[in-house]
């Protein structure tokens, strides 16, 4: 493995290091900005059609959902691991290691995109897509549709950003395998770690909510 | 050493450089091209408002035209101009750096920017766009029938390019400071931009989003922001403005920064109250995130969301006043020297005073009942965006001008250009303030005819205005080629930047500066 170059911009590599680790500090609270507007919007909606919240939220797949939050929990402990390995990596075995880790948490990461995939493709079998073809089997009045609709909107926007995410932090992991270096594997880990917090809170509102008593 | 400017001289070196101050100087082209785009379509503008009927364009043509040159004037010229070319260039030099911690993101953000630059360029030679800058739904979602889509991609790409400046100077302040230089040791300048990158990281990716939704809900009709289909409009007013008010910060901080550096220097004096125009470059940054809704207040937002706005509105006069009234105390006794870049300065300080103060008529809830959507917010803001930004940015660049092209400007030309460009501003814009007062509303290619005198007034402004703006392009161009050398520091300049070499060499500094004094050590005869 090589030693990680210096750019000339800094004075040594603790001070280049910081330097990354704090950049990717700044560059995700900027992303966390980003999906602000689908939660303000989600606060809207639960203020104006909250009946339409509920029976949407009924529509989604609470198994697969629960399944897919322990999937990515589970990642996002690989890449702690990944990066105490990569800490450590002084001996090839710790460097092996950490490359395995990668290995998992990036397929782990693949199959939270494929039973994603399987549930966006149920929701759009039931006509949940919004759109002209939007047609839920319980409808009712065209408000309440309209609600549904809305709350599909922010699903399908949310859900489909963080998997964009997802997909961004999987091909970084297979990247890193090749030699993973500590303060890369730190500034991913990052990465990861947010966007599994994102899912963390994508998870309650959009499957859990209201859900009780219907 | 050689400098930044020698070696590497094919174009492929240029557009591939990783030198912020090349990457400066990139940005400096570029919007320039785009400044004289946008200020093609405001002449257009003032000359169909000659007279009082609509009678150069359609009224359509005309709605294509102030969009057009809103789009290209705040985020192709304003929102970049000063942190994207002054601060790219003087950020590493006033921290004592080497470059900027991300040299690579640096040039990417460039490329975004002229990706961003070229779809919006292409939708509005398509065809334009007719929303006006701000987009507002539904118009801009579900009828207007011109290129809505391509121009709010473009604008999109231009906010990552923010985006990543604003990271690339928060990290370097935080990272790279020179040995010695504490944040209260830092140029106001350095400040003032800092304050402004934490709005670019913060506020750019709500717009991002909003726009992404806006376009969703014009390709799939489905409601979000349109009433006919269910949805409410004002969700993206409270949207929009949670952006773009603080871009107005985003386009004034920076000019707050550049006018802390040229008074003292030109008055001899440090700058009064130093710590106090940190603070309250950082109060205006925050305070500037809780006032997006005196936006609203004809719009149909509550009553006492209204009164809440309003109160915050008024607050954020607090830190602008101690800026101003800092700036006007550091002239006090000062040994002053009428300048180029100094008259820019100062007629900044005034105009910028003009367009705050206004500022606070539009915030006060029963006024802007009578003054919303007049010309009287036109004057108003443009007093801050062209006033303000615009003069500021023009007086950094003539400030900096040895700095960045080792060449000394004629100064009687850059005098007379200023005092051009007071001049003719003021001609242009303080007639509007009596059209709004009068209730002439914006947005409109006719007008009853009681009002052609202030507009006619008004267009011989921009006439004035645009001779003003031509004449720096001249002499300043001359300069490169038959200017004297510019010396290290000409004007005798306190700042790290007036340490090394007119043009700095490649990385900056021949050996790394330490920084033992204060800033602003300005005494009457030198630094």
């Amino acid at each position: 493995m090589n030693a990680p170059v210096l750019e000339p911009q800094f004075r040594d590599h603790a001070q280049q290091d910081f330097a990354r680790s704090f950049g990717m500090w700044v560059f995700l609270s900027s992303e966390l900005l980003f999906f602000g507007p689908l939660l303000f919007g989600y606060l809207y909606l639960r203020m104006h059609h909250p009946e339409a919240t509920g029976m949407a939220s009924r529509h989604t797949d609470m198994l697969l959902g629960t399944v897919n939050t322990a999937v990515l929990l589970t990642s996002s402990l690989c890449m702690a691991l990944a990066g105490q390995a990569a800490q450590k990596g002084n001996e090839i075995r710790d460097r092996r290691r950490a490359a395995r880790l990668l290995a998992l948490t990036a397929a782990l990461g693949i199959v939270f995109l494929a039973i994603k995939g399987v549930e966006w493709h149920q929701e759009f079998d039931e006509h949940l897509f919004p759109g002209v073809g939007f047609h839920p089997s319980d409808g009712g009045d065209a408000g309440t549709v309209h609600g549904m609709e809305l709350f599909f909107l922010l699903y399908f926007a949310a859900t489909g950003l963080h998997a964009l995410h997802l997909f961004i932090g999987v091909s970084a992991c297979l990247w890193l395998m090749r030699g993973p270096r500590a303060e890369a594997v730190e500034l991913v880990g990052l990465y990861w770690h947010f966007v599994d917090v994102v899912w963390i809170v994508l998870y309650p509102l959009l499957y859990l909510t209201l859900r009780s008593g219907g | 050493m050689t400098s930044y400017l020698a070696g590497g001289e094919r174009l492929t070196d240029w557009l591939t450089t990783r030198d912020h101050k090349r990457i400066a100087v990139l940005y400096a082209i570029s919007i320039t091209l785009f400044f004289f785009l946008g200020g093609v379509a405001a002449a257009l503008i003032r000359l169909e408002l000659a007279t009082p009927q609509g009678d150069l364009v359609s009224d359509d043509t005309y709605n294509k035209l102030f969009t057009a040159h809103g789009i290209i004037m705040v985020w192709l010229f304003l929102i970049p101009s000063i942190p994207a070319v002054l601060g790219n260039f003087l950020m590493p030099l006033m921290i004592g750096a080497r470059d900027l911690a991300f040299p690579r993101l640096n040039l990417a953000s460039w490329y975004l920017y002229m990706a961003g630059g070229a779809i919006v360029l292409w939708a509005l030679l398509a065809g334009g766009v007719d929303t006006g800058w701000t987009f507002y739904t539904p118009f801009s979602s579900m009828f207007s029938n011109s290129h809505v889509v391509a121009a709010l991609c473009g604008v999109l790409v231009l906010g990552f390019s923010s985006i990543l400046t604003g990271l690339n100077f928060i990290v370097s302040v935080h990272t790279l400071r020179a040995p010695g230089l504490g944040w209260f040791r830092l140029p106001l300048f350095v400040w003032a931009n800092y304050a402004t990158s934490l709005i670019l990281v913060l506020a750019t990716p709500v717009l991002a989003m909003t726009l992404v939704l806006v376009a969703i809900e014009r390709l799939f009709q489905v409601g979000i922001f349109d009433p006919a289909l269910g949805g409410d409009p004002l969700l993206f007013q409270h949207l929009f403005w949670f952006y773009s008010h603080p871009a107005v910060y985003i386009m004034v901080l920076p000019a707050m920064g550049v006018a802390s550096e040229i008074i003292p220097c030109f008055a001899r004096r440090p700058v009064f109250g130093y710590r106090f125009m940190a603070y309250a470059i950082l109060a205006i940054a925050v305070i500037g995130f809780l006032v997006w809704g005196h936006h609203m207040f004809v719009s149909g937002q509550s009553m006492y969301a209204g009164m809440v706005f309003s109160l915050l509105s008024f607050l954020v006069a607090i830190p602008s006043a101690i800026k101003v009234f800092n700036w006007t105390a550091t002239l006090y006794k000062g040994s002053i020297r009428f300048s180029a870049p100094m008259l820019y300065a100062l007629g900044f300080v005034g105009l910028f005073t003009i367009g705050g103060l206004t500022g606070l008529f539009l915030a006060a809830l029963a006024l802007d009942v009578h003054l919303s959507d007049t010309y009287f917010v036109v004057a108003h803001f443009h007093y801050i965006m062209v006033g303000g930004s615009v003069m500021a940015y023009l007086g950094g660049i003539h400030f900096w001008w040895p700095k960045v092209t080792g060449r000394m400007y004629s100064e009687t030309w850059g005098k007379i250009a200023a005092l051009v460009i007071f001049a003719g501003f003021n001609l242009t814009f303080f007639p509007q303030y009596l059209l709004g007062y009068a209730g002439m509303p914006r947005r409109y290619h006719s007008y009853p005819e009681e009002f052609q005198l202030l507009h006619v007034l008004s267009s011989a402004g921009a006439v004035t205005l645009a001779i003003g703006y031509l004449m720096p392009l001249g002499y300043l161009a001359w300069s490169l080629r038959y200017g004297a050398r510019a010396p290290a520091n000409p004007w005798l300049a306190t700042g790290l930047e007036w340490q090394t070499a007119s043009p700095p060499p490649e990385h900056n500094f021949a050996t790394p500066p330490v920084v033992v004094r204060e800033p602003y050590a300005y005494t009457p005869e030198g630094p």
